[in-house]
């Protein structure tokens, strides 16, 4: 096909800015607001220049954007070793320990602050019961930093009320950032809604030396040029078909504005990929995605099947689940508990229900027992009240369902299924980057560790959140912690540096015609058909997303075929991929905010490039409940218990892959 | 469950250069029309029903209707957003009411002093575990 190219000839020239800085944080999110607090402290001392761009408004970007009920990683009084423990269960038994070790020895310190600049935290009462963050407060409840203690949901959960947690964070980032301006004198180091495209090389063939992006308010290209940069976005979502294909699209489980572009930046700069066939499938309510963790651990409810029986104790369900995957089916980790619940879903034994009303039942009844009618009553009111906070702060349409359809949670129980697969490496999940761990933890082999911590293969290129692959189940405050690490690392990296000298391989010229050519694109041919939505010419933003949905949804493992996938469909799939990233020569954008969602897909579509790639790579289903490789359908332990990294070479578009020894560090 | 505007309520932010819905959905999914000078929400199928457009309206013009492949007709969920607290009211389909109210936050707003009483940070442990804040927990 022809490559289209963009001359300024149809679309306007945009203004294009160079901002120069020795750090550039990418994403505002909880790793991004982490990183700017940590990083900032250190810059001041030295006036080294911090900026962050973020692609929405740091108040409420990223996952935390709507709020949040718990904070899923507060290491408190268990011990970081057993956090490691926990975190390779459920990850099927490969992580980089090095990494969970170094999140968990350092996380506290983020939650302590949080509370600090105002996130009210649930605290145990003296009668053994919950207090809210403002109760707490009333009766003179200590700070977790005082030894104050918290309402566990679980092992590692604490509950919150966190309406405004992302709120209460970001005000602490852009503080840090001001305090940078003032040291350092420039006048803007916080970008909002500018959208990073991709990573541009130094001359030196080495480094990155620019990250490139553009304005979603205004005709204005930037480049930022770094001495270190860290990436800070999200995973990938609304990459296979979802469930909801109307309206409900936009309901996703984890936020549907997060679109791979960290991935993609990292691939197009030539860094190393690890476990990119890993990805998560949550069980949750049905249609709202309503969080079923506080049910399960904080309400103990169960969930069954449609006829009462705890699927997760079927007899023929799970000895085969052993006979397939071993001991790990033993672990009952998250993957196991999706397998056995499909199980149950394929045999018509659906749908699964949350058995809300006996939860709610046994409840009231030890309250009343110990309380007596009058308080056990009152604390039951209070029990309901926190069961609806727990949607209200994180996934409100739950709610809105539930009071949509009349379903009291006392009086009826409700749906839950597995989701659509979704790719991120912080919460339950762990594709993402390679990347250096901190090298001091002993029993840390040589290939873990490169001398900065988190900086990917690439120098100077830190990951932190989502981004980071083999070290899930950092949750929120993990990744603000992470991007803290980062931050720290990567100010050690500049000042090694200090001679370094950004020289980008593009100009400023070539760099507005790539980022502007979907425009160029369309004001050439749009008067061409009478309906520019039609037009044989280009490719507009939802078709790239339908046809790429379809491919990852019907070939790679999504719901259409309960997750299954294969060697052969795999290799079908890719080659309908590869004409998609050829077609998306062709994109076309009649404003910004279609351009914006032009290049959200494209990176949408490297994502999950890395991801089949990866799934074909591994011969094995090491990630049951997840997807299954049908024509490896056990866990391969003698050939398998590595790592999978790969590196994509964006100039050649060629991949290699290659297993990298997992080592024990814990036994 | 997309927002949407109610054309009588919504002012278009009074002609100011983004409106607050623009400036706060983290989706870009809120758009104006400067003719008509009213808000609305660009790509219904893309919101993920996060309700910060609605939290943030001056006008409380913006509200949300249930996404039309699940959600039958009928109730609605209403946030009232306070400085230090948050009114939720729920109403069910069948005419339950349900109100709630939950602390958001335990400081003033803006009142986050990032640095001051905490220690300076100490260059020679740059390359060690920890923060500038506090050293890593060792057991």
């Amino acid at each position: 096909m022809e490559k289209e190219t963009c001359t300024f000839s149809y679309c306007k020239r945009p203004e294009v800015t160079e901002v120069e800085c020795d750090l550039l944080i990418m994403g505002g999110g909880m790793a991004g607001c982490g990183a700017a607090y940590e990083a900032c402290r250190w810059a001041n001392e030295k006036g080294l220049k911090v900026v962050l761009v973020d692609k929405a408004a740091t108040d409420r970007s990223g996952a935390v954007a709507m709020g949040l009920s718990a904070i899923n990683t507060y290491v408190g009084e268990n011990k970081v070793e057993d956090y490691v423990k926990y975190v390779r269960n459920d990850l099927m038994g490969i992580i980089r320990e090095d990494l969970v070790f170094d999140l968990g020895r350092h996380v506290d310190n983020s939650v302590e602050l949080f509370e600090e600049w105002g996130l009210p935290i649930w605290k145990k009462g003296d009668d053994g019961f919950s207090l809210d963050g403002f109760q707490a407060a009333e009766a003179g409840k200590k700070s977790l930093k005082d030894g104050g203690t918290p309402v566990r949901s679980g092992k590692w959960q604490i509950m919150i009320n966190g309406e405004s947690y992302k709120v209460i964070v970001a005000e602490a980032a852009k503080k840090a950032l001001q305090s940078n301006r003032e040291k350092t004198g420039m006048a803007q180091n916080h970008f909002e809604r500018v959208f990073i495209v991709k990573a541009v090389k130094d001359t030196n063939g080495k480094d990155v030396a620019a990250a490139i992006g553009f304005s979603t308010r205004e005709n204005k290209i930037y480049s930022f040029k770094a001495k270190a940069m860290i990436c800070a976005t999200a995973g990938a979502v609304n990459c296979f078909r979802p469930r909801s294909v109307g309206e409900g699209m936009g309901r996703t489980w984890y936020p549907v504005f997060s679109s791979g572009s960290g991935y993609a930046f990292g691939m197009q700069a030539g860094a190393e990929l690890s476990l990119m066939e890993n990805r998560f499938v949550p069980a949750r309510f049905k249609d709202g995605y309503g969080p079923v963790g506080a049910w399960f651990l904080f309400f103990k409810a169960k969930a069954t099947d449609s006829f009462g029986n705890d699927y997760c104790a079927d007899k023929e369900y799970f000895d085969d689940a052993v006979a397939r995957y071993g001991d790990y089916a033993k672990g009952l980790g998250t993957a196991i508990r999706n397998h056995l619940m499909m199980r149950a879903m394929k045999d018509g034994r659906g749908p699964i229900l949350m058995q809300t009303p006996a939860a709610m039942a046994a409840l009231g009844a030890a309250f009343k027992e110990k309380l007596g009618d009058k308080e056990g009553a009152k604390k039951m009111k209070h029990l309901e009240a926190e069961a609806w906070e727990d949607f209200l702060d994180m996934a409100i349409g739950q709610a809105s369902i539930w009071a949509a359809t009349n379903i009291e949670p006392d009086k009826s129980t409700s749906e839950i299924m597995p989701t659509e697969p979704y790719l991120l490496g912080s919460h339950a999940g762990c594709a993402g980057f390679w990347v250096s761990g901190p090298g001091d933890i002993a029993g840390t082999p040589e290939h873990y560790s490169w001398g900065y911590n988190r900086m990917s293969t690439v120098p100077g290129l830190f990951m932190a959140g989502d981004v980071v692959g083999a070290s899930g189940h950092k949750f929120s405050s993990g990744s603000h912690a992470e991007g803290r690490l980062a931050a720290k690392a990567a100010i050690a990296y500049i000042l090694d540096h200090a001679d370094y000298k950004p020289a980008p391989k593009m100009s400023l010229d070539e760099i507005a015609a790539e980022l502007y050519l979907p425009f160029e694109i369309y004001e050439k041919h749009k008067t061409y058909t009478t309906e520019p939505g039609v037009n044989p010419n280009y490719i507009g933003p939802k078709a790239l997303q339908a046809r790429l949905m379809k491919i990852a949804d019907e070939y790679f493992g999504g719901v259409a075929t309960w997750y299954m996938t294969s060697k052969t469909m795999l290799e079908e799939g890719l080659k309908k991929l590869e004409m998609l990233k050829e077609d998306a020569n062709k994109m076309a954008a009649k404003d910004l905010h279609d351009l914006l969602r032009c290049f959200e897909n494209y990176h949408r579509i490297l994502s999950v490039e890395a991801h089949a790639r990866h799934i074909l790579f591994r011969e094995e289903s090491r990630y049951p409940g997840y997807y299954y490789r049908g024509d490896y359908n056990k866990i391969d332990d003698a050939n398998w218990k590595c790592f999978t990294n790969s590196r994509y070479d964006a100039e050649n578009n060629t991949w290699e892959l290659k297993k990298v020894p997992y080592v024990q560090m814990f036994k | 469950m997309p927002s949407f505007v109610i054309t009588e309520k919504c002012d278009g932010c009074k002609a100011q250069d983004k409106t607050a819905c623009q400036y706060i959905c983290p989706h870009d999914l809120m758009a104006l029309d400067r003719e008509k000078m009213k808000a609305y929400n660009q790509e219904p199928e893309q919101c993920w029903e996060c309700f910060n457009c609605v939290k943030i309206c001056p006008q409380q013009a913006i509200e949300v209707r249930g996404y039309s492949d699940f959600v039958p007709l009928g109730s609605s969920t209403i946030p009232l957003r306070g400085t230090d607290s948050i009114m939720w009211t729920i109403k069910f389909r069948n005419g339950i009411l349900k109100r709630f109210k939950f602390p958001i936050r335990t400081t003033t707003e803006g009142s986050v002093d990032p640095y001051t009483g905490k220690p300076a940070p100490d260059f020679a442990a740059l390359k060690q575990p920890g923060f500038f804040n506090g050293p890593a927990r060792t057991e």
